[in-house]
């Protein structure tokens, strides 16, 4: 066993924090609040500068090729500070290795530079409708061959980045006659593209800087090699993605985690009480204790999922093991951190307040806690 | 024992629930991104009673019962808990006071207009540097001129920015502690009073919570509430009584947030069935309910026993602490159940979930609540 970073891992998750620091935690509430999109924008611009929007993508395709480690790591640091950059950033990462992984030669130069070099402020993952949530493989957005192009009806709901977006990976349906799953495909449709109309933008609990809006496709033609990876088989070519993006979230959860704690911990060394610090109080130690135990398990488990998937070893279950763990700590930490503040905890004066509510959806996007505990149980199950 | 509730307490559950279907419910959300409960939805329940539940007909209540008052905060709060704690502060910290504590002068003074919902009741207690500990009060009274002279300031005044009638807590000398405390009925539109900020809040954003300071501010001789000195004892039997609003309007986001997760699973379809059709999901509605039903049992016997005069400071600690757990808990089950959609500002789930939080932290820390219960239990 091995639990150090590699010197690439340490200077990756350095820089991160760094400028997690200096230029996401300043804008962060003011974000939240609904403040400039263009700071959010810029902010993502400098990130791809860094490298950090490709960081499992090869050098070839203008990627860093650090790993998954590394992604994870990158990821937690931005999330400290603001946890709607981190997902974008989250969501460019797993676009890209989705087209890494199943792409042409073509699609992969000619859209992972552009997601990598920041060309595209974003890229977005359209696979989640109306009446496919949980139950994805219900996908109901159709694609139907004409001529030398293909034709896209239907809508997608809660998609992340999508006003800014360059370029979507969307999951729609190519084979109605086949068992439910197996006639899904997955094309590439660039922002812009005729048909597609980006429709409200959602008001959400948290994080609130990060886009997430409704598409909808009305005859929208795009060209015949807009398919990604083989016909009829989107859905199974994704899932080594999806297990990717659920590392990422785990991650994301666990900085904002980290961050509630952090802040939390150094309140209660300086909030008096009945003539002492907080800290004294053994039920807030006990607070503290229990939530850096669980985030530092949860960080564990992240960093073995990540491990496995940058050696090319499964980790189907690890990835929902992470993920589910991990956000539901987050959860309890942001929980824990809100109470040791108290009144102050609940108002947008001190920044926990925000940082429970970004954590909330942690449990819920990139598949429920309650799928992740299917697949956890599939994966276990399957071996018997 | 007998768990039954009495016909007039059902009949005015019922009515209330009528009311809030067709009045609040509606509204709820509006009130929540407009910061602000709309005057004519408080006109309307200053008509029916809220705001003098259980203030005898004399000072102009509507002379109901402890237990009355839990199941009007519940039934509000199912749909909208920033009237719960709007009703809630309002009786219990603003108005009880007085009831409790006034002399007969006092109560007829005042009670009448705050009962007719003319003026607007809160307590001002908390400040930066006394939340849990009220002790720590460093607001100072003094005698000046025949009249009391208030100076300091207090933060998170749940109602403050209505600027109606306050009980203000302040010290004669901070180093008595808090056998230093005295009670005064304020006037909150009066000269040397001024609102220094409006919280922005996670949650209940429909209720003002303002932060005051005092300059100079002059309270007549004939406001001090109960004997000088004796402002610890208010505090504490006022918040006592407090934590039943709050342990009622706790139960009604919980038992509202369980309503909606029900329904929701029942339409809700995946995988080609209905999600309650689910074990996982069956599991936690059986959960959900469970919990709401024991927080209402907890809520409804420490009502009863205030009724009954019995002491109930143990009760109503752990009611608050149970009830507001449990709308944590149900209100984090019923988001989870919505999945997507349960982040979403469009559904009634997001805004209970982001209600319930200061549950467990107003009227005493639920830290604060242990300890009165293990005090209790070790004495």
């Amino acid at each position: 066993m091995n639990f150090e970073l590699t010197e690439e891992q340490k200077i990756i998750q350095a820089t991160a924090r760094e400028f997690a620091e200096k230029e996401l935690a300043p804008a962060a509430a003011d974000l939240d609040r609904g403040g400039d999109r263009k700071i959010f924008l810029g902010n993502l611009a400098k990130l791809a500068e860094l490298g950090f929007m490709g960081l499992g993508i090869k050098a070839d395709y203008g990627g860093a090729e650090a790993g998954s480690v590394a992604l994870s790591l990158a990821i937690t640091e931005i999330a400290r500070a603001c946890a709607s950059t981190a997902v974008t950033l989250a969501v460019n990462n797993l676009v890209a290795e989705i087209i890494q992984a199943a792409g042409s030669e073509d699609q992969k130069k000619k859209y992972l530079r552009d997601i990598c070099s920041g060309a595209y402020p974003a890229a977005s993952l359209a696979l989640t409708e109306p009446c496919a949530g949980s139950d994805s493989a219900a996908v109901a957005v159709t694609a139907v061959r004409d001529g030398e192009e293909w034709v896209l009806n239907g809508s997608k709901i809660f998609i992340t980045s999508a006003p800014y977006a360059g370029v979507f990976a969307v999951f729609a349906l190519t084979d109605k006659t086949a068992l439910k799953g197996k006639g899904i495909s997955c094309f590439l449709v660039e922002a812009g593209a005729k048909g597609l109309t980006i429709g409200k933008e959602e008001h959400k609990m948290g994080q609130r800087a990060s886009a997430t809006n409704e598409l909808s496709f009305d005859n929208c033609r795009i060209p015949a090699d807009a398919l990604l990876g083989k016909l009829n088989s989107g859905f199974t070519s994704a899932a080594e993605g999806l297990a990717g993006g659920r590392i990422n979230i785990g991650s994301l959860a666990l900085g904002i985690g980290l961050a509630a704690m952090d802040y939390a911990a150094a309140y209660s060394a300086e909030r008096a009480q009945f003539g002492k610090k907080i800290s004294s109080f053994e039920a807030i130690q006990w607070m503290i204790a229990d939530s850096y135990t669980e985030l530092e398990a949860a960080r564990l488990l992240l960093m073995s999922a990540a491990a496995k998937r940058e050696t090319g070893k499964s980790h189907m279950k690890e990835a929902a093991m992470g993920k589910m763990f991990a956000t539901e700590a987050a959860n309890r930490a942001c929980y824990n951190a809100v109470q040791i503040l108290g009144g102050y905890g609940y108002t947008d004066q001190y920044p926990v307040e925000r940082y429970a509510r970004d954590a909330r959806v942690t449990t819920i996007y990139e598949g429920t806690n309650e799928i992740q505990r299917l697949i956890i149980a599939r994966e276990i199950l399957k071996s018997i | 024992m007998n768990f039954e509730l009495t016909q007039d307490q059902k009949i005015l559950r019922d009515s209330v629930r009528d009311f809030v279907e067709k009045e609040i419910k509606p509204i709820a959300s509006r009130i929540d991104q407009e910061h602000k409960i709309p005057q004519e939805l408080t006109d309307k329940m200053a008509e029916l009673g809220f705001f003098g539940s259980y203030i005898p007909e004399k000072y102009g209540g509507a002379g109901l019962d402890a237990m009355s008052y839990a199941l009007l905060v519940e039934e509000v709060s199912k749909a909208c808990a920033s009237n719960g704690v709007f009703i809630s502060a309002h009786t219990s910290l603003g108005c009880d006071p007085i009831l409790h504590f006034g002399t007969e002068e006092q109560k007829l003074k005042y009670l009448p207009d705050l009962c007719a919902g003319k003026k607007i009741g809160c307590i001002l207690l908390t400040e930066s540097d006394a939340g849990s500990d009220v002790a720590g009060i460093a607001t100072t009274y003094k005698r000046k001129d025949g009249h009391f002279l208030i100076n300091g300031s207090k933060i998170f005044i749940t109602n403050g920015g209505s600027r109606g009638t306050g009980i203000l807590f302040a010290t004669s000398d901070r180093a008595l502690g808090h056998k230093g405390l005295s009670a005064f009925i304020v006037d909150l539109s009066s000269p040397g009073v001024s609102i220094l900020k409006e919280e922005n809040k996670m949650g209940i954003r429909g209720t003002s919570t303002a932060a005051f300071a005092f300059d100079d501010l002059k309270v007549p001789l004939g406001n001090l509430l109960g004997a000088e000195g004796g402002g610890f004892k208010i505090a504490m039997e006022t918040l006592n009584g407090g934590r039943i609003g709050i342990a009622a309007q706790a139960l009604g986001i919980a038992g509202g947030a369980f309503e909606r997760a029900r329904e929701y699973s029942k339409q809700r379809k995946q995988f080609g069935k209905p999600i309650c059709a689910f074990q996982s999901l069956q599991f936690k509605l059986a959960e959900m309910y469970a919990r709401v039903e024991t927080a209402k049992l907890m809520v409804y016997k420490a009502a009863w026993m205030k009724d009954s005069k019995l002491n109930y400071s143990v009760e109503s600690a752990m009611c608050k602490m149970c009830a507001s757990e449990t709308a944590a808990y149900v209100t984090k089950e019923a988001v989870q159940i919505h999945g997507g959609y349960g982040f979403i500002v469009d559904y009634e789930v997001e805004r209970m979930y982001r209600d319930a939080k200061i549950t467990e932290i107003y009227e005493g820390t639920n830290e604060m609540q242990r300890i009165v219960i293990s005090k209790a239990l070790l004495s």
